[in-house]
């Protein structure tokens, strides 16, 4: 099942390489990991999208509360919660198709950021499976780069992370 | 008053006590070298090998319980001692190694002796630190003191650039430390502590398994006297040996892969299991799916909660320090008057002692070859079973474990997680420091012992009177008995070819050598050797090249599937 994880970390040179080398060295698997520091310098926020059974979940979660620097860790997905993710796609937008990239970028509520006589770059937010159905609703062929952030979540209402 | 880094890094040492530092040279420690030579309260030991140095002060922890002290320089320095960190890593041993580095402005400019020692140290650390501001030198050590001994204890490294050393700050040391995100459960939670005493008071078919966690907390009394005052049958880990008596009439031996039949046995059919500091690990409990038994409850004390349900579902998960768990759960027991049904502990214990008839552990007596098991028997009853052992790892290491019946913990030092050869013979030089005038004996074989064998030179450097028993089977005797079972008696690369004579090379040391030949010369060379106070001896016993240890469980198989000698 998939699982976001929402972690509280030491900002910290090497924090990241240990929860990273965490995950590779127990074979856990990571979808997506974003981080930034929060709104208090001295920590940062990360989000890992991981898929695993709830027992492998569990150790996922214990081992991560054993690492020094992580102050918290919570399982987004135990709760009700919101999901967000950015994606900038670059999309040949030349003749005929040009008018259909806008109305395609309009329907998703997607901003073109930047254009050229050729080209658009747009830019979307939404779940990962919204994403995925835009890049699924493009001919073959039009999409010329994606890059896309990985996941961030926060907790509905009263649900609140903080140390 | 401003101090040099390299000052504070002395003056931090000498705040916590530490009596000995295991460490070795080098271009990025002279100025810690060059401190630690203008005082006399830390004492230094010159090892020949950066592995040696920490399990030296592994040694040192695991039979005093102070966090152990290594030294090294940066480069190979560092990674010469990875294979002593992980060691103490899969054994949670409380360890502060402090290595050099390269200059600051020199990382990440592939300098001379240069290696990412953070990087390379991280997975086997329980933490580690780079220092890059003098300033931060002494807050740095007080935490790696506090993380390496606090919680579930481990290796902490502290990485200090050359030029770090140099620099001047003022000078503090901090009386205390706390970090918001480091703060484990220590006290173990009161209902689950009362659903444990329930379970453990209505059991039928009791079973007691306590492993490491026992000793490095030490909570021996507590569990010897719980143990005793329900009457439960108790098995202890090869890492937990000594926790709880091994010469107890309810002590079944040690279980798992070569542990005894009666603690398998009862380990797989009990109706109540108590684990305390362990962790149902491959050794222990074979394939977690023929383990499981639906009819079983299962209780786990344990500071470190990943290890709960990590292999094994546990029907009450306790967190917290054994010790303290412990002192709970005995007083709800003795302030209660329920006890456990003594009718059927009567029964239980009757089929304990069948299996037990099954003297799982007999072997050929009467051999004209000298038998391992022999050798360790007879040490054994020679040292009163009150000398510490070390070990290294292999057959001569389950044979210790299994004929030597350890009364007391911290006695028995072995790399039971990690299973490094070499470690014997250094970790017995860090037991013997911090117990002087004690009877240290490393319990090896000849391949172990050429691992790290230069140590004989700090053995004479600082007169350490280790006595050294070399079961010399002319093979890898663990790999040759893998082989034998399972690959056909093609022995691959196990034979030990071109071994040196022992006994010369002792005496080259500086040391006794003995070769010990015939089983009715055993006893004479032991009390000759153990009578030999000042000296080290090395004893090296030619023995029978066949024997195996039994009982045996194969890799993946489950706890009752046991080969036993009679057997082949």
């Amino acid at each position: 099942m998939r699982h976001i994880l929402s972690i509280l970390v030491e900002n910290e040179a090497g924090a990241l390489s240990r929860i990273s080398g965490l995950f590779s060295a127990r074979g856990y698997n990571i979808e997506s990991l974003t981080v930034a520091p929060t709104e208090d310098a001295t920590m940062s926020r990360m989000t890992i999208v991981t898929v695993g059974s709830d027992d492998v979940v569990e150790q996922i979660t214990k081992q991560l509360n054993k690492l020094v620097e992580v102050v918290k860790v919570i399982d987004l997905t135990d709760g009700n919660h919101i999901e967000r993710e950015l994606m900038l796609v670059k999309v040949r937008a030349a003749g005929k198709d040009r008018e259909e990239m806008k109305r395609l970028a309009d329907i998703f509520r997607g901003n073109i950021l930047d254009v050229t006589d050729k080209s658009y770059t747009i830019e979307l937010t939404g779940t990962g499976s919204k994403l995925d159905a835009f890049l699924q609703a493009m001919e073959p062929g039009v999409i010329l780069e994606t890059v896309r952030t990985g996941a961030s979540g926060i907790g509905r209402g009263e649900r609140i992370l903080r140390v | 008053m401003q101090l040099t880094g390299a000052e504070i890094i002395i003056r931090c040492l000498q705040e916590e006590d530490v009596e000995y530092v295991f460490g070795y040279p080098g271009g990025a420690v002279l100025n810690i070298y060059d401190e630690l030579f203008k005082q006399e309260k830390v004492k230094h030991v010159l090892v020949r090998h950066e592995q040696g140095a920490v399990h030296a002060a592994d040694g040192y922890s695991r039979s005093s319980h102070k966090v152990g002290v290594a030294l090294v320089t940066s480069g190979p320095g560092v990674t010469n001692a990875v294979t002593g960190i992980a060691t103490a890593y899969m054994d949670s041993v409380p360890l502060v190694i402090v290595s050099g580095q390269v200059p600051t402005h020199a990382i990440g400019q592939d300098a001379f002796q240069e290696c990412d020692t953070v990087g390379i140290t991280r997975p086997c650390v329980k933490h580690n630190f780079l220092v890059k501001d003098v300033k931060d030198i002494a807050i740095t050590i007080k935490k790696a003191f506090y993380l390496a001994a606090s919680g579930r204890p481990g290796p902490v490294l502290v990485d200090i650039p050359k030029d770090v050393t140099q620099a001047l700050a003022e000078y503090s040391y901090p009386k205390t430390v706390a970090l918001r995100s480091y703060n484990p459960v220590t006290k173990g939670h009161a209902g689950q502590i009362r659903k444990a005493v329930q379970l453990l008071l209505e059991a039928k078919r009791p079973m007691v398994y306590a492993g490491g966690g026992v000793i490095l907390n030490n909570a021996s009394s507590q569990l010897t006297r719980l143990v005793r005052l329900l009457g439960f049958p108790c098995t202890n880990t090869l890492m937990g040996l000594g926790a709880f008596p091994g010469t107890d009439p309810q002590f079944t031996g040690m279980l798992g892969m070569h542990g005894t039949y009666e603690s398998n046995m009862a380990m797989q059919n009990c109706d109540v299991l108590l684990a305390v500091g362990a962790r149902f690990d491959d050794r222990v409990i074979g394939n977690p799916a023929s383990f499981f038994r639906s009819d079983r409850r299962i209780i786990h004390i344990d500071i470190d909660p990943s290890s709960i349900s990590k292999r094994v579902k546990v029907d009450v998960p306790i967190v917290g320090y054994v010790t303290e768990v412990l002192d709970e759960m005995l007083k709800l027991i003795e302030s209660s008057n329920i006890r456990p049904d003594p009718a059927a502990l009567k029964v239980w214990w009757g089929e304990i002692k069948e299996w037990q008839r099954k003297d799982c552990l007999k072997y050929d007596k009467k051999s004209a070859l000298i038998k391992p098991q022999f050798v360790v028997e007879k040490l054994y009853e020679l040292t009163s079973g009150d000398a510490f052992i070390t070990s290294d790892v292999g057959q001569h290491q389950m044979w210790a474990a299994q004929y030597y019946k350890f009364d007391k913990p911290r006695r028995w030092i072995n790399s039971g997680g990690l299973g490094t050869m070499g470690f014997g013979l250094p970790a017995a030089m860090g037991v013997q420091l911090v117990n002087p005038g004690a009877t240290v004996v490393c319990v090896t074989g000849e391949a172990s012992i050429q691992m790290c064998i230069q140590e004989l030179s700090t053995c004479k450097q600082y007169h350490l009177p280790i006595k050294i028993v070399n079961l010399n089977n002319r093979y890898m005797g663990m790999v040759r008995q893998w082989q034998e079972f399972f690959y056909g008696n093609r022995y691959a690369e196990s034979y030990m070819d071109a071994l040196p004579d022992f006994v010369k090379l002792a005496e080259a040391y500086g040391h006794v050598g003995m070769k010990i030949e015939k089983p009715g010369d055993v006893e004479g060379a032991l009390r000759d050797a153990l009578a030999q106070k000042e000296r080290l001896v090395f004893l090296d016993f030619i023995t029978d090249q066949t024997e195996n240890v039994f009982p045996m469980i194969a890799a993946g198989k489950g706890l009752t599937e046991m080969i036993l000698a009679e057997e082949l």
